[in-house]
């Protein structure tokens, strides 16, 4: 949506992003965005200035002003109740191919040594879903040196069958074997619909294999639904840090893609001895021509950073004060088997990693339980984990911004609360 | 040496506030900054220009206020900037704006040895356009990455880390390449009095589609594959309770209330 999008109310901007002087070069007034009003039919309600994401519309005495900033990102359109706002689409040109000629529910799958990913067993319990709604076969793509072992779990988890593409070329992720596979195989079996899982991986992969197939994609979505009348996907996607939840839909091209948000899907019951078919694909690579070549995994120290995975994450922010003092969130941490978070103060004054940074500028994680510990909860901190299932505070301020999201506040001291907190929870579970 | 940066005007803060009387979102009078992954991906083109020599090209697409990004890169230090902004560039989704990036790469700079993006936008989130660019460049795309190890501009190879969810991958590529970066990866710099001197003496252009060899058939809303049919702001997530109490008690009612739960 809107990618080249940009924002806030120009005459207000505030704070010198830029050199002062950078308006003068912009004597020449035009109207750039597409979006026009009907100022016959606006009533000067007000709801369209709402819900614009970048501040493009003002009220005007009785009538919406479309400032420059506006991206036609068509949010307003909606919202309008006397249909003033008009976007007009240029002439839709027909599909940009023939629609009918694609059907099947794809997944691209993502192992490692353990086993088909959490994620991709979650794709398939909503692939499962759309694949009936359309009333056709769902089907896993796998890509690796050697994978044919992962195919039941997937067909015990709703696969119908299982395209499998085993080569030396695919033995470790790499974006451009894995797209010119997967590309192939999508022109040649054209799949109506492909998920992926919005991993770092799948992000990677997706935008690549979007691209070079010439089709829409929607990341992280949320939402995946089947509008019977047209059979599209429409996909529902967080923005602006969740604070905007926007609908996408694809029209004209073909398949229809979406990277879907780990820990979102509901994963599907498990069916032992529900089989599916393997169809083994050949695909000729040439592995000269691969520019790329992952020299080594680096494995994080221990268990307590990869936040995606993680059920139970207690973070840290400004309030534990001291580097050394993130002891008392990983020993919380240990107790609960979770990973150590960290809001953006924590990360930038040196106490901890990056990659244990939550929030805008770091991951965005959904645990089934979140601990924030010493951390205000700014705006940007909760964008990365205002969907986790339950969130604890503890914070000595009362009127921190955290206890506004959270399940359960304690107001306290974080180094007399979280340690207590560890102790009984060590003696509940036995530990 | 010549690097190029790919860049996006945001929107300062992810949302803005709820008003509390209303209950409805306050945008208004947020200040437009470059995205922060992106200062990343300038400092890491600076970086490699103060070591290598040569320029460093920033590139976005926007309303006319985005020239004002351009003018904060040029600021930081980079040399030149090429600016798409035009009625049939307005409305593009990823797939549509990574077409006109590369277009103009392909048509503004095409001596490039690398090319850095932010790893994803803070406004879209989408983390697309960098990989798009990439694809129709035909150059290799390395994304998520917090270190730049090794480049090697003779032998045009270069080495990363990427970070993953588990840990750290170390990647060799051939150059050109496209890099996505993440926070982690340096400090960026500060814009230097002559550098805003110099910015605010640039002149540049407004390119639109056929500046660039684009179709316009493949640019802005008519080139766009996806369509926002709705945009609906979600309830906002309800505080629950503060547990009250000595903290020795609170704590007590709270490890309850999680066993209760059932989640441990």
């Amino acid at each position: 949506m809107a990618a080249a999008g940009t924002a806030a109310v120009r005459a207000v901007a505030v704070r010198a992003a830029g050199p002062r002087s950078r308006l003068k070069q912009r004597t020449k007034r035009y109207r750039l965005p597409n979006l026009r009003l009907d100022e016959e039919n606006c009533t000067g309600c007000g709801a369209c200035v709402d819900t614009c994401p970048f501040g493009a519309l003002v009220l005007e005495g009785a009538v919406v002003r479309i400032l420059d900033s506006c991206t036609d990102c068509g949010a307003c359109v909606g919202s309008c109740p006397s249909e003033a706002l008009i976007l007009e689409r240029p002439k839709a040109a027909g599909p940009a191919v023939d629609l009918s000629a694609y059907k099947d529910v794809w997944i691209v799958v993502e192992y490692d040594r353990k086993g088909v990913s959490h994620v991709a067993l979650e794709l398939l319990g909503k692939g499962r879903e759309l694949a009936d709604r359309l009333g056709c076969r769902l089907a896993a793509l796998v890509l690796g040196e050697s994978v044919s072992h992962l195919t039941d779990e997937l067909f015990a988890h709703g696969a119908d069958l299982a395209y499998v593409v085993e080569h030396a070329a695919l033995k470790k992720y790499r974006t451009d074997p894995y797209v010119e596979t997967a590309a192939q195989l999508i022109r040649k079996h054209k799949p109506e619909v492909v998920l992926l899982g919005a991993t770092t991986t799948g992000r990677d992969f997706a935008g690549a294999l979007a691209a070079e197939i010439d089709t829409g994609l929607t990341a992280d979505c949320t939402g995946l639904e089947i509008d019977a009348a047209s059979r599209n996907l429409v996909q529902t996607r967080p923005a602006f840090g969740g604070n905007i939840m926007a609908q996408i839909v694809c029209k004209r091209h073909r398949p229809q893609m979406s990277t879907v948000r780990p820990k979102v899907m509901e994963l599907p019951k498990r069916r032992d001895g529900h089989k599916g078919q393997v169809v083994k694909e050949e695909v000729a690579l040439d592995d000269e021509k691969f520019l790329t070549k992952v020299l080594e995994f680096v494995k994080e120290e221990g268990s307590t950073v990869n936040l995606a995975d993680a059920n139970v994450i207690v973070s840290g922010g400004r309030g534990l004060q001291d580097p050394a003092n993130f002891k008392v969130i990983e020993e919380l941490a240990k107790v609960l088997g979770g990973a150590v978070g960290a809001s953006r103060a924590a990360v930038d004054a040196g106490w901890i990693a990056y990659p244990h940074q939550v929030g805008q500028t770091g991951k965005t994680v959904r645990p089934k339980l979140y601990i924030a510990c010493g951390i205000s909860g700014a705006i940007q901190h909760l964008a990365g984990m205002q969907t986790s299932d339950i969130i604890v505070a503890v914070n000595k301020d009362p009127d921190a911004p955290i206890f506004k999201v959270a399940t359960f506040g304690v107001v306290a001291d974080l180094f007399q609360a979280v340690p207590l907190l560890t102790e009984k929870l060590r003696k509940r579970l036995g530990k | 040496m010549h690097a190029i940066v790919c860049i996006k005007q945001v929107p300062e803060s992810p949302s803005v506030g709820i008003d509390p009387k209303t209950n409805t979102l306050i945008r208004q009078g947020i200040p437009s900054i470059i995205n922060p992954f992106d200062l990343y991906a300038i400092e890491e083109a600076l970086l490699l220009k103060d070591k290598s020599g040569g320029k460093v090209t920033v590139v976005t697409m926007g309303p006319p206020q985005a020239v004002d990004a351009l003018k904060e890169a040029l600021a930081m230090g980079c040399d030149e900037a090429i600016f798409l902004c035009d009625k049939g560039f307005a409305g593009s989704d990823t797939w549509a704006t990574s077409y006109a990036l590369a277009k103009a790469i392909q048509s503004k700079a095409a001596d490039y040895d690398v090319i850095f993006c932010g790893k994803q936008a803070i406004d879209g989130d989408t983390a697309q356009v960098g990989p798009g660019v990439a694809r129709r460049l035909g150059i290799p795309q390395l994304t998520y990455v917090c270190k730049v190890r090794e480049v090697d501009l003779e032998a045009k190879k270069i080495v990363v880390e990427r970070l993953l969810e588990a840990g750290k991958e170390v990647v060799e590529s051939r150059l050109p390449a496209l890099v996505t970066v993440v926070k982690d990866i340096n400090k960026p710099r500060f814009r230097t009095l002559i550098g805003i001197r110099k910015a605010s003496q640039a002149q540049i252009p407004m390119l639109k589609p056929s500046d660039i060899g684009c179709e316009e058939e493949h640019t802005g809303l008519a080139g766009s594959p996806t369509e926002v049919v709705k945009i609906f702001t979600p309830e906002p997530r309800k505080g629950g309770q503060v547990i009250e109490g000595e903290p020795e008690e609170a704590c007590e009612t709270l490890v309850q209330k999680l066993m209760d739960a059932k989640i441990l």
